[in-house]
């Protein structure tokens, strides 16, 4: 830990690399290419990209490299994170964090669900023309009489939960 | 920055372990649902039925629908 701060101290002064400081989850685009037209994309399914997130170096991540083609044992432990981080944006950790974006999306999924149901409400006072007369209340009721009297379902369906003596429905 | 070592993880058997573990749950996942269903669904319906028919008069059933006015015919 401490020589990752010391190291991203260095980056903050030095200014290595093209990139600046990112805080985890920010996309780098490679020098002239607009985000996010980048080649470089880790996620969890597919985390080894094709290409190195630094491509271009400067001359100490240059030298950095040259030391990388020797035996790793020389390479110092902050030598080694300088190489993660050139060759990777994000560690594992990193990468997989889990984050709050799931609140905005139900949030904003509802908000819409509730937009659409104004919207309809609007529709169904100023659009819809009117009931057909099968579904007027008086025809319902006449239509639930008739099935009532031809006992529709009368061991657990409808009729069963009819009282016949008392004319009205089963507690 | 691990200082400290690890426990050295499992190497082998871990498809073996895996199966195990699902094909028990699945048997007793499956076991459990048919039993849940023939006794808080099945049984009752029949018993429902059984009640229904055991003192079931068809004669005076269609008595009542004949006077209900439901047929074309049998008035």
């Amino acid at each position: 830990m401490f020589f990752r701060t010391a190291w991203s101290l260095v980056l903050r002064k030095g200014g290595l690399g093209i990139r600046g400081i990112h805080s985890p989850g920010d996309t780098a685009p490679s020098k002239g290419k607009m985000p996010p037209y980048t080649n470089y994309h880790a996620q969890r399914s597919y985390p080894m990209p094709d290409e190195p997130f630094c491509t271009e170096l400067n001359a100490e991540q240059q030298a950095l490299k040259e030391k990388e083609k020797g035996s790793w044992t020389q390479l110092s432990h902050a030598e080694k994170v300088a190489l993660y981080r050139l060759q990777f944006h994000e560690t594992f950790a990193e990468m997989n964090h889990r984050s709050n974006e799931w609140k905005t999306v139900m949030g904003c999924v509802f908000f819409f669900c509730g937009f659409t149901a104004l919207l309809i409400w609007w529709q169904r006072v100023y659009v819809f023309p009117k009931k057909p007369l099968t579904l007027t209340d008086e025809w319902k009721s006449q239509q639930l009489q008739r099935i009532l009297d031809m006992k529709g379902n009368p061991v657990q369906g409808l009729a069963s939960q009819w009282d016949y003596e008392k004319k009205e429905w089963k507690k | 920055i691990a200082s400290s070592a690890l426990a050295k993880p499992q190497m082998c058997g871990l498809l073996d372990k895996r199966l195990l573990f699902h094909i028990v749950g699945a048997i007793i996942v499956s076991l459990g649902v048919a039993a849940f269903y023939k006794f808080a669904e099945a049984e009752p319906r029949k018993k429902a039925y059984a009640d229904f028919y055991r003192n079931y008069d068809s004669i005076k059933d269609f008595e009542e629908m004949r006077k209900a006015g439901i047929f074309q015919r049998a008035k």
